[in-house]
């Protein structure tokens, strides 16, 4: 195949000489002799910069050219090509693309091929320009000639405006039943496209896919895959009932059932058969049940897949992720370790790859299999192709444990010192800190490691890193000693490093010095402190650094200075950089100067080692009700909750917009408090002695705080391993054991030799390491190789076992300090202070909530509250409507727990749950049950409450005594926000009786239904924890919104995603106002007014997207046209409205 | 999905570049640069599966390459693409155009490139494979390129002429020709709710 492409650059010249201005090809001579011309002075030019001049030069002849009348479709066209080879160099040519669009309009199909390509070559979806194609796709898709419907499939394919589709779709779902094949194959494609940039506006079609995977042909079903395996990606459980399907389809194709011409390298449809392979493993993924369908053919793909092509490999890789994916069985999970073995084993490099790949993947399930491969990966550790290498280091970084760190992070600091690739160097440098902060084996190695971290991984290293790194430091462990022990030693070892005097650090290396220093220099009680002083002041002056750095260098100082009692060094930095022409130092040198003058203040506001305790902060800034009190007695107007005041704009005409940020209002206060936290350099004085809010200020500010940080590897995140392996009954010793064997291959001792001398140097020590490497993998602890080199092992650990008898008690020692430092850490989750306090926080607000207790108990609860701000007292009975006013309109259909189910479920020897007063009265679902143990069940109900979704879960505790400390948490959806915390913690349920909680639920991002999961847990031997899930809709985040006609048009015209449909009515409903009522009661949608065939309707979506209808009867169908500010949200509604016009 | 196909030769020149995810312009010139950097660097004996740089997308993505002579062929996808199943497409697309060129060479590529644009849209829509068949794709090019042929002689007949060529339907293509035989069925569908 080399030689196909054999004649290259160098015979150019020759090719485009003028006696032969083009090639073979046909066609050529026309395009040839302009294009070959430009191609040919390019090659002859030496420079980038004069390529640049003649292209320019190039793109002002076209211009001129294209924009000439005179220019004729056929010489457009060669325009085009010439064009895009612009484009290509990276040369903008953005004056051609309206002529790229005309061409695909009015050419005949040669030009309009070329116009069409030059398109897509030239556009992006969003492009505006885009818009002036629409009207000639959907006339090509209309063609008669099948060479156009298919250009126009393709261009639809590749970029089509995303709210234009419903002006195609229509004529492409026609399509699928076009009588050629490569049609309907190109319109499942494009109907995949459409899948991907609008789900919502396909969702009807789903049956057509169906129809589009039974199809006769092939093609057409190998391409409906393509749109089936993002489906299953994104919700398996809807498709299980295709596996059978799939699994019947890969059977024929492996059988052997297709006509040969699906043959590839006498491979029956290779890609196929991946495809569907990748789509098993999908639907088998945690399903015994659909697993057991595909065990056979997966058997039979892996039986089939013999001959020795690259084709069949890539059958068999995937094949054998299938079978780790799905639902293990023995018999084919010993067949796939030996096809991983081959991979691995094989000669041939991409195998290799693959090999380790599949690895990586399968390590944490199967690590035995880790150790019958232990030699090749530590052949291919050293291998020449860094690609290989590091696929390695990521088999290694799995199998990582307490024993193997420093061996494994060691190899990983090698390779990361050796590699110049950005992107490689910041996931490493990660993966290493990883390891360090979980495994690390004592104080020194782990300072150590993070130094090497930051000084391979420089600036480009992740910010979580060094974050979390000083947490580290700053918060601790049980054990003070141990702290400080720790703290000390970063202290020692970074003034070491800064001893030299000209290393270069990175930023973020520098940064993490100086705050170390500054908060813990103090415990090297031995060093003076004016040494440090000198060294950050030495620090301040070199040129590299940035003045980010220098801040929280300037930090440091201060707080060294409020420890020191007088030093030179920083009476000489205050006057250097009083003048300084950087007005960042300038500022803080000024501040310690005047910090200085008043000791008592500084020791205050720098208090030792606190840059972890916690700071009462008063989120509800109650220091400033009289400051509010005061203002509303001066005739100032009340405080508006966001969502109040956005109705308010919405349904009052306002003369004037008075609401500045509206917007934001939610987060502010939380993110203002973050960033304070995230100052670099910790530490802040800007308005700290005004009034009383001054103590709460300096208690802000002179600390780090990291919590707003997101927490990659937090200790919650690695928290379930760690108890894996503290399980194992005999890792102790195995844990002693390792230490030592670590400690050897750093230094190997030489007694070692003679025991194992029958190997050949070089094997032995990759033996060594391969022990070292995979210490305290597979079941036995102890270290399982193949043949002869069990032998070696076998010595090595008796040695070591003597050994150990010698240095037990050391290296217990080490290991119980070890386990100290660094097991606490695991399993001390710091009580998330905000979480904690917004629980308070509502529990003051809403006493009511929590409570079971009766209204006037709630009355009086309240009052205080009420009290407090006399100023709203007005507003609050406002817009606490009655609750029934929420859906006026009084037809919508309130669902109430019909009376037969309350005797039904009254027979239950439990109480029923019901919701208390105040809910019973709004709408709400009835009370259904969510899931059952023997000692608990939980109960659910919707009460649609007008700002939010209200979810009452009731907890009734069956058993004859009282459950303690139940908890109830929500998990974290994708498309929908819990108001309040998402957990709830029921002290005590008391014998035979119910409990309430409620959560109040926004739709984050618009979805016609998810799925809230959650669980609840309680203290007890059997089943401690039971899963359940909520099914939430679009229409249960549906309120009716009332405007006028006239607010109505306003509103029409500021907004623009437009989505429109027509639908059938069935003849029940054929007016319009039947036709309304039905989606006024089945949506909640509120009709504003009804005139003629229209009719006009608005809701929103909570807490308050508008979403507008305007329908329009016409001989029977109803033309529904809906405007949002959100498009999805559109979408959404138009698809309930279809699915309930049809219903009716 | 595959993001995107570039052809460079061994001076990192761009032959074809052809992106199904949207980036600007600056970064698909960026994206060529860096994607040549990363794939010439390598020797001959290594592997043909690299991790995407940076602007590519991170770990998510691959690029899968083949060196041919003097063209670097280079695929870059995503985690959803078979690596070898992808490095044996790229040789179906340079045996497809092997043939449509009869022994295609570097020029071909730089002088027709509307045409390999053509067959590169046969064999991957949308950044799906569409395709694999060689003679498939073949038989399409061919068809394709006759009837635009003929459309662009009869450019200054009469408009009936003209006409009665376009609704000329393309050949029925040979596979088809046994669909009896075709067994592939699929079973009790389940009715679609």
């Amino acid at each position: 195949m080399s030689e196909v492409v054999e004649r290259t650059l160098s015979a150019l010249p020759a090719l485009l000489g003028p006696q032969l201005p083009a090639g073979p090809g046909p066609g050529r001579p026309s395009a040839g002799s302009r294009l070959g011309s430009l191609i040919r002075s390019i090659t002859a030019l030496t420079s980038k910069h004069e390529e640049e001049k003649l292209i320019q030069q190039e793109i002002a002849s076209l211009k001129a050219m294209v924009s000439a009348p005179t220019t004729t479709l056929r010489l457009m066209k060669e325009c085009m090509v010439r064009l895009i080879y612009c484009e290509m160099l990276g040369y903008e040519s953005s004056f051609g693309y309206i002529h790229a669009i005309k061409l695909a309009q009015q050419g005949n199909l040669l030009e309009k091929r070329v116009g069409y390509l030059a398109v897509s070559l030239f556009l992006h979806e969003n492009h505006e320009l885009l818009l002036l194609l629409v009207n000639t796709v959907v006339k090509d898709l209309q063609s008669t000639n099948l060479v156009e419907v298919c250009m126009a499939l393709t261009v639809v394919s590749q970029i089509f405006p995303r709210e234009m589709i419903p002006a195609v779709l229509p004529l492409i779902e026609d399509k699928l039943q076009h009588s050629k094949e490569i049609i309907r194959r190109k319109a499942v494609q494009a109907l995949y496209k459409f899948y991907l940039i609008a789900p919502n506006q396909v969702q009807h079609i789903h049956d057509k896919f169906r129809k589009a995977l039974c199809d006769r042909d092939v093609g057409v079903m190998a391409a409906s895959l393509h749109i089936y395996l993002e489906m299953i990606k994104e919700n398996s459980s809807g498709y299980k009932d295709l596996t059978e399907s799939f699994v019947m389809i890969l059977k024929q194709v492996v059988g052997g059932k297709l006509p040969i011409d699906f043959n590839y390298h006498s491979v029956p449809a290779p890609w196929l058969q991946i495809q569907l392979l990748r789509i098993l493993g999908l639907l088998g993924k945690d399903d015994p049940r659909t697993s057991e369908l595909m065990y056979d053919v997966l058997d039979e793909s892996l039986r089939r897949a013999e001959i020795n092509h690259n084709i069949t490999y890539a059958i068999l890789f995937e094949c054998v992720q299938t079978i780790y994916t799905i639902h293990p069985k023995s018999e084919l999970l010993e067949k796939a370790a030996k096809c991983i073995g081959k991979f691995v084993l094989s000669p041939k490099i991409n195998l290799k790859y693959l090999g380790l790949k599949s690895l990586t993947c399968v390590i944490q399930q199967d690590p035995n299999l880790a150790l019958q491969h232990q030699m090749t990966i530590i052949e291919c550790l050293d291998h020449p192709d860094p690609i290989i290498k590091r696929e390695t280091l990521e088999i290694l970084y799995r199998i990582t444990n307490g024993q193997n760190v420093t061996v494994i992070v060691q190899k990983m600091l090698d390779y990361l010192k050796e590699s110049k690739e950005e992107y490689a160097i910041i996931t490493l440098s990660g993966k290493v800190a990883e390891l360090a902060e979980k495994y690390a084996p004592d104080n020194g190695w782990f300072i150590q490691t993070m130094n090497a971290v930051f000084s391979v991984g420089g600036d480009a290293l992740h910010p979580d890193i060094p974050n979390n790194f000083l947490r580290l430091l700053a918060e601790g462990f049980d054990d003070r000693k141990e702290d400080e022990q720790l703290r000390t030693y970063a202290v020692r070892s970074y003034l070491t490093l800064l001893e030299e005097e000209n290393t270069f650090y990175p930023q973020k290396f520098l940064q993490v010095m100086s705050w170390v220093l500054g908060e813990y220099s103090s415990l090297a009680t031995d060093v003076d402190p004016e040494i440090i002083l000198t060294r950050l002041h030495s620090l301040l002056k070199k040129t590299f650094v940035t003045s980010d750095t220098k801040a929280w260098i300037m930090a440091a100082v201060t707080k060294i200075a409020s420890h020191t009692s007088c030093s030179k060094t920083i009476d000489k930095l205050i006057k250097e950089f009083s003048s300084s022409l950087d007005t960042c130092m300038r500022q803080h040198a000024f501040e310690l100067k005047h910090l200085r003058e008043d000791r008592v203040l500084m020791k205050n506001l720098l208090p030792f080692d606190a840059s972890c305790n916690d700071m009462v902060v008063d989120a509800s800034l109650s220091f400033l009700d009289g400051f509010v009190a005061e203002g509303l007695s001066r005739g100032a107007a009340p405080y508006k909750p966001h969502h109040q005041r956005q109705e308010e704009k919405l349904s009052q005409e306002k003369a004037l917009n008075f609401e500045p940020y509206g917007l934001s209002f939610a987060s502010s206060v939380s993110s203002s408090g973050i960033t304070g936290r995230q100052s670099p350099t910790g530490l802040s004085f800007g308005s700290d002695t005004s009034g009383n809010s001054a103590e709460t200020g300096h208690k802000e500010t002179n600390t780090l705080k990291l919590e707003g940080i997101r927490k990659l590897w937090g200790k919650e995140g690695y928290l379930p391993k760690k108890e894996s392996t503290a399980g194992k009954p005999d890792e102790p010793q195995a844990a002693s054991c390792g230490n030592l064997l670590a400690g050897r291959v750093i230094d190997p001792p030489a007694s070692q030799s003679d025991q194992v001398s029958s190997l050949s140097e070089e094997e032995k020590e990759k033996q060594q390491l391969a022990s070292t490497l995979f210490v305290g993998l597979g079941s036995n602890a102890g270290v399982s190789l193949m043949g002869k080199m069990d032998v070696a092992t076998q010595k090595f650990k008796r040695k070591s076992k003597i050994n150990e008898t010698q240095t037990s008690e050391e290296a217990s020692d080490i290991q119980n300090s070890a386990a100290s430092t660094f097991g606490p850490l695991l399993d001390t989750v710091p009580v998330n202070k905000e979480d904690c306090e917004g629980n308070k926080h509502t529990r003051l607000r809403k006493p009511s909530l929590c409570s079971s207790d009766t209204l006037e108990d709630n009355l009086a609860f309240e009052t205080p509250q009420s009290l407090k701000k006399p100023g709203l007292d007005d507003r609050l009975s406002d817009s606490t409507l009655s609750p029934l006013s929420l859906f006026a309109d009084g037809n919508i259909e309130i669902l109430q727990p019909s009376p037969s189910a309350l005797c039904e479920s009254a027979n239950k020897t439990l109480s029923v749950p019901s919701l208390p007063k105040e809910l019973e009265e709004l709408p709400h679902s009835e009370v259904v049950e969510l899931c059952q143990s023997d000692a608990l069940a939980l109960y659910l109900c919707k009460v649609w409450k007008d700002d939010s979704l209200l979810l009452a879960v009731f907890a009734s505790n069956k058993k004859s005594s009282a459950l303690n400390t139940v908890n109830l948490v929500f998990e974290k959806a994708e498309h929908f926000q819990i108001l309040e915390s998402p957990a709830h913690q029921f002290s005590v349920i008391e014998a035979q009786s119910v409990e309430r909680c409620q959560k109040c639920v926004w739709m984050d991002k618009i979805c016609t239904q998810g799925i809230l999961p959650g669980s609840i847990s309680y203290q007890s031997e059997m089943e401690p924890c039971l899963e359940f899930s909520v099914t939430l809709s679009l229409l249960d985040f549906i309120r009716p919104m009332e405007m006028t006609t006239e607010d109505f048009g306003k509103l029409w015209l500021s907004l623009s995603n437009d989505v429109k449909q027509n639908i059938k009515m069935s003849p029940s409903q054929d007016s319009l106002s039947t036709a309304l009522s039905t989606l006024q009661q089945k949506l909640k949608l509120h009709i504003v007014d009804i005139i003629g065939n229209e009719g006009i309707l608005a809701c929103r979506l909570l807490p308050s997207v508008p979403c507008l209808l305007h329908c329009r009867t016409y001989s029977g169908m109803l033309a529904l046209w809906f405007r949002s500010p959100c498009s999805a949200l559109s979408d959404g509604l138009l698809y309930q409205c279809q699915k309930v016009m049809e219903e009716s | 999905m595959i993001k995107a196909i570039l052809i460079f030769n061994n001076h990192g020149k761009p032959r074809l570049s052809k992106f199904y995810q949207r980036y600007s312009e600056d970064t698909q010139q960026q994206i060529i640069r860096e994607t040549f950097h990363l794939v010439s660097k390598r020797d001959e004996n290594v592997c043909n599966f690299l991790e995407g740089g940076l602007l590519i997308g991170g770990s998510d993505n691959k690029l899968i390459y083949r060196h041919y002579a003097t063209l670097y062929f280079v695929f870059c996808v995503d985690s959803s693409e078979s690596e070898l199943g992808i490095l044996d497409l790229i040789q179906v697309f340079v045996e497809t155009l092997d043939k449509c060129f009869e022994n295609v060479c570097e020029l071909d590529l730089i002088f027709h490139v509307d045409k390999v644009h053509n067959i590169l849209a046969e064999m991957v829509m949308g950044g799906m494979v569409l395709e694999t068949n060689m003679n498939e794709i073949v038989t399409q090019i061919d068809a394709q390129n006759k009837l635009e042929k003929s459309e662009a002689g009869l450019a200054g007949a009469p408009a009936r002429a003209v006409s009665a060529v376009k609704n000329m339907n393309l050949p029925e293509i040979p596979r088809n020709i046994n669909i009896g035989d075709i067994s592939i069925k699929v079973p009790n569908l389940p009715t679609f709710k």
